[in-house]
């Protein structure tokens, strides 16, 4: 049979110009993830979807599936390299998730559930990140922004506004607002917009809805993020 | 029972939500007691480690000179250290002031704050000295096991710690793991 890779073991099909995490998604295989989202751009940023392809590390969610590759997703080295990225973006932040509106509902959060992270490891960095609470609707907590750029991508390719971009390098990278005064509250977003709603974390949230849902019977609060995100993905049918 | 296993706790930059957790063990409290001795705590009043203690739970993250000594004496005298919940892990809500100068922290709670009376910033040579942030315990000594959560739940104090006296290495389900 043509057009099958194998992950873990399994064989899974693939459709020509899919990735390994699309064909992955498809077969009900969870490669852990965080910058990729069924129908937007891969960017690759984040690696929590490394994934080792005939015996090198590539990201899944930018590699092409091909005929013949073996691929390892599920083994004690990657859950463990997954599990320091995952503890560099909590220390390169401020994530104190008690006082987070999002704390269930956070794929970071969730993702570090999924890999038995108990701890962070690193020292922390403690940054000084600002909160741009200007706009009406939408609350924009740079101490939680973990860089994936899906709001970017939202805005561009979704809402067709270009609001955000990410601008700076390395331990100054942040995320900037395309509006004269650099506030939200200038900026073209809208509370319908895409980009308000894709943030994985919290670093934006909608105003006056953080406590709807309390906490306890949030998505991750008793569902892993591997079956939250097939059912989700698979329903999105990438 | 003469080899009981001895634990110790301690609260530091915390709010004693994790003991009280701990204590939300209820009955199983009391098939503890029968396999663990209780040493320097604040369940005890006992003022200072022995030597011979099995088990450090440490809750709160360090926030001033004192945490720093407390931290070290458990960590001389303790087999096996715990970092016990989120400021322990890593500083939790007390650490919210790193956003801030110390200095900034101090004016604003005893001079420039609302209904501030008398205003003077306290400085008593017995009170302890802020360190400039407030830091994960683990920064400062070697740290063995975390048990995460705000507070961690009984169940999680509860597999843990039989895990430790079966003779077991630790181990919490992901259903355990919660940072909130
Ligand atoms: S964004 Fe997620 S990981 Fe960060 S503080 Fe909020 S709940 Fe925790
Ligand atoms: S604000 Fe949210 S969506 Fe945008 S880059 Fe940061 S973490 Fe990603
Ligand atoms: S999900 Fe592939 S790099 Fe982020």
């Amino acid at each position: 049979m043509s057009n099958t890779i194998n992950i873990d073991g399994q064989t899974i099909p693939f459709q020509e110009g899919q990735t390994i995490i699309e064909a992955a998604t498809a077969a009900g295989v969870y490669i852990p993830h965080l910058c990729h989202k069924p129908g937007y751009t891969p960017h690759g940023s984040c690696k929590l979807c490394t994934v080792n392809v005939n015996g090198r590390n590539c990201s899944a969610c930018t590699f092409p599936a091909a005929e013949g590759q073996n691929i390892i997703n599920n083994s004690r080295e990657l859950t463990h390299d997954r599990q320091k990225i995952t503890q560099m973006l909590f220390v390169e932040g401020n994530h104190l998730c008690p006082s987070c509106e999002k704390t269930g509902n956070c794929q970071l959060q969730a993702v570090a559930y999924q890999l038995n992270m108990v701890d962070n490891h690193f020292p922390h960095f403690y940054p000084h990140r600002e909160m741009d609470a200007s706009h009406p609707d939408i609350l924009l907590d740079h101490n939680r922004c973990i860089f994936c750029n899906l709001c970017v991508r939202a805005s561009a390719e979704k809402d067709g506004k270009n609001v955000f971009a990410i601008s700076g390098r390395g331990i100054n990278k942040h995320l900037i607002v395309n509006s004269a005064s650099g506030k939200l509250k200038d900026s073209a977003i809208d509370i319908n917009d895409c980009a308000a709603h894709v943030c994985p974390t919290g670093a934006i949230l909608i105003k006056r809805t953080g406590y709807q849902v309390p906490i306890g019977q949030r998505i991750y609060d008793h569902q892993s993020i591997s079956t939250v995100a097939l059912t989700q993905e698979q329903e999105h049918g990438e | 029972m003469a080899n009981k296993i001895r634990v110790a706790t301690t609260s530091l930059a915390g709010c004693f939500g994790c003991h009280m957790s701990f204590l939300d063990l209820d009955e199983r409290l009391v098939a503890l007691a029968e396999l663990v001795e209780f040493d320097r705590s604040p369940l005890t009043d006992i003022e200072h480690c022995s030597s011979t203690c099995d088990i450090g739970l440490i809750e709160g993250g360090v926030c001033n000179s004192e945490n720093v000594h407390v931290l070290r004496e458990f960590r001389k005298n303790c087999k096996i250290l715990v970092a016990v919940g989120a400021c322990a892990i890593n500083g939790g809500l007390p650490a919210m002031r790193n956003s801030f100068s110390l200095e900034e922290c101090l004016l604003e709670a005893y001079r420039d704050g609302i209904g501030v009376e008398n205003a003077q910033i306290p400085s008593d040579p017995e009170l302890p000295l802020l360190l400039d942030k407030v830091r994960p315990i683990h920064e400062v000594v070697k740290i063995d096991y975390f048990l995460p959560g705000c507070p961690p739940s009984a169940d999680v104090f509860w597999s843990f710690l039989s895990d430790l006296l079966e003779g077991r290495e630790p181990n919490l389900a992901n259903e355990l793991i919660h940072f909130d």
